[in-house]
């Protein structure tokens, strides 16, 4: 073997291991990186203080994150309950009853869905979403709204995390074997039994992945939320009021970090924050999903 | 009994058809709106010009600035995220394709990883930026946006890779070739349509993600000729226009929607055919 074939596999393995190691270490410099900005503030209050403190005012250096902690929670549970049946349903009509044609067009319609940017999300819930709410729901409902909300907030954040949780569904229900759907069905259930008691029961753990990323999703994403959730600092469960949620904090208060003093530590904490709570649910959820695959 | 349970089916898979024929509906609702909105302030001085004095005031001028910022960064990002994705990529389905377990050990990280929402990389960004005592600037910009596009280049990539045949990578040693040249020759070959698919998604995500160029990329009205000046992007263009209270700012932060949906739809179909066309002589 010529020695430059063999010096050119040597780099090239060197190059391409140092890529992947350098790939799957990512969180671990982002984690420490910003664990290093944060260790001030974590310093002068204690990590209890910081997270459940409702106190905000940081030019007097009170850093309480509970209202944009609960903000973010409201915001995520209200996408969430949105998500629950669409993604459900239609991942079973189009792993079950769809027709092959069907199958065909969603999927480039899941695809695009998936990669519009959350900009684009954001511009259409200030078009539609919010004028919604603050015109026609929050009437229907008997209260007033200025439509910046957490329910605009929900919607928006639904609609985008829809093709996320519905493609990870379609895989978790594709890996049943039709062996035991037929057996089922020849035992005398419906079609719909069939997906109860099969489809449904036997794929508990998938689909509590599925929606847990979803949920991890929802929790971290920015622009569109901020956009539409009105970004106002206070603490209620009311879909109809605004919220400030996390990430939109951060994303908000950049260009003042620096001239307060330990504004910037508050933020990558709060960024710190984002990442631990998100890459535990990640490492879970993804674990779970990783075992029914390979059953 | 029996017909309780007919009526249940029935409505159960009317409704299942429903909510599948609304995500449908819902994505043509989005794009029609956007289109629709931002039609009429959209015109060739929005695309081919860089905002004038008073812009932002309703003034003459374009977003050419944002495009170009977009673009720059998207570009230079894709490069990075190339350069350190497909290597990984072919690691994994090359040198470590007798070992399944640390294959889906490093597809689980990669999978966790891709979960990582893009404000945490903008901060990490941000606090590297300041570290390395530069200030917002195109290169950072580019830097963290490759940092976030690289494992989702790796992933998609490596999900196309590990559908190959393993009888190809034992025939091409069988021939004598190392494993490099097994790697980038063959495999690489063979997995084209996924290269070019993972590269184009990567691309995409890269030119509308707007959190993680908030803190690194700056804002300028110019379009930026060196690594070090700030760049303006696309989807933050459409953010602070949106945010004016000036009636025709608003009309053009539509328009400028219109023109950031238009390049990922068209980024969508070429993936779309590249993916076909490259696919078709591969072997089976």
């Amino acid at each position: 073997m010529g020695i430059r074939r063999v010096l050119a596999d040597r780099i090239s393995g060197v190059w391409m291991i140092t890529s992947l190691v350098t790939i799957l270490a990512l969180p671990l410099i982002i984690g420490a990186g910003l664990y290093l900005k944060a260790a001030p503030i974590m310093e002068q209050q204690s990590l209890y203080s910081l997270i459940f403190s409702s106190k905000w005012a940081p030019s007097t250096g009170e850093f309480g994150f509970w209202p944009f902690i609960a903000g973010s929670l409201y915001v995520t549970l209200f996408s969430f309950l949105l998500t629950l049946p669409v993604c459900l349903l239609s991942a079973i009509y189009l792993t079950r009853f769809s027709s092959p044609f069907l199958i065909r067009i969603m999927h480039p319609v899941i695809d695009v869905l998936a990669g519009l940017p959350s900009v684009i999300y954001g511009v259409w819930g200030v078009l539609i979403i919010v004028p919604a709410v603050s015109e026609y729901i929050a009437p229907f409902f008997g209260t007033s709204s200025p439509g910046y909300s957490l329910l605009a907030g929900g919607i928006v954040l639904a609609v985008m995390c829809i093709p996320y949780v519905l493609n990870m569904l379609i895989e978790v229900f594709k890996t049943v074997p039709t062996g035991l759907i037929e057996a089922s069905l020849s035992l005398g259930a419906t079609h719909w039994e069939a997906v109860k008691h099969v489809i449904l029961k036997g794929n508990i753990p998938g689909i509590i992945s599925s929606y847990g990323l979803g949920i991890a999703k929802a929790f971290g994403e920015t622009i569109a939320v901020m956009m539409v959730v009105g970004n106002v600092v206070k603490i209620s469960a009311n879909p109809f009021d605004a919220a400030y949620p996390l990430p939109a904090l951060i994303a908000n208060n950049y260009g003042e970090m620096l001239s307060i003093p330990m504004y910037d530590s508050a933020l990558m904490f709060a960024a710190f924050l984002l990442l631990i709570i998100i890459l535990v649910f990640n490492l879970i959820f993804r674990y779970l999903i990783h075992k029914t695959r390979k059953q | 009994m029996r017909k309780i349970k007919a009526i249940e089916e029935k409505f159960f898979i009317w409704l299942s058809a429903f909510m599948t024929y609304s995500l449908i509906l819902v994505l043509a609702f989005i794009i029609v709106v956007i289109f629709y909105k931002g039609f009429d302030a959209l015109n060739w001085d929005m695309v081919l010009k860089t905002p004038r004095g008073g812009y932002y005031y309703g003034g003459e001028g374009g977003v050419l600035n944002a495009i170009a910022g977009s673009l720059y960064i998207a570009v230079g990002a894709s490069i990075i995220a190339i350069f350190l994705g497909v290597p990984a990529a072919l690691y994994i389905n090359v040198q470590l394709i007798r070992y399944r377990k640390t294959q889906n050990t490093i597809r689980y990280f990669l999978d966790a990883l891709w979960g990582i929402p893009s404000i945490v990389y903008g901060a990490f960004g941000f606090t590297l930026m300041l570290w390395m005592g530069m200030n917002a600037s195109l290169l950072a910009g580019i830097i963290t946006v490759a940092l976030l596009i690289s494992p989702i280049m790796v992933r998609t990539f490596d999900e196309v890779l590990s559908t190959i045949p393993k009888g190809l990578y034992e025939a091409s040693l069988a021939l004598g070739s190392t494993r490099t040249e097994t790697a980038f020759r063959v495999i690489f070959k063979q997995g084209f349509s996924g290269f070019i698919t993972a590269a184009l998604l990567a691309f995409g995500r890269g030119i509308g993600d707007a959190a993680s160029v908030l803190f690194t990329a700056g804002y300028t009205d110019n379009i930026p000729v060196n690594l070090d000046e700030p760049a303006a992007t696309l989807p933050l263009a459409i953010f602070f226009q949106l945010g004016s209270p000036i009636p025709e700012v608003r009309e053009r932060a539509f328009a400028s929607a219109v023109i950031l949906t238009f390049i990922i739809l068209m980024l969508s179909f070429i993936a779309r055919y590249f993916a076909k066309r490259y696919s078709r002589t591969n072997l089976k």
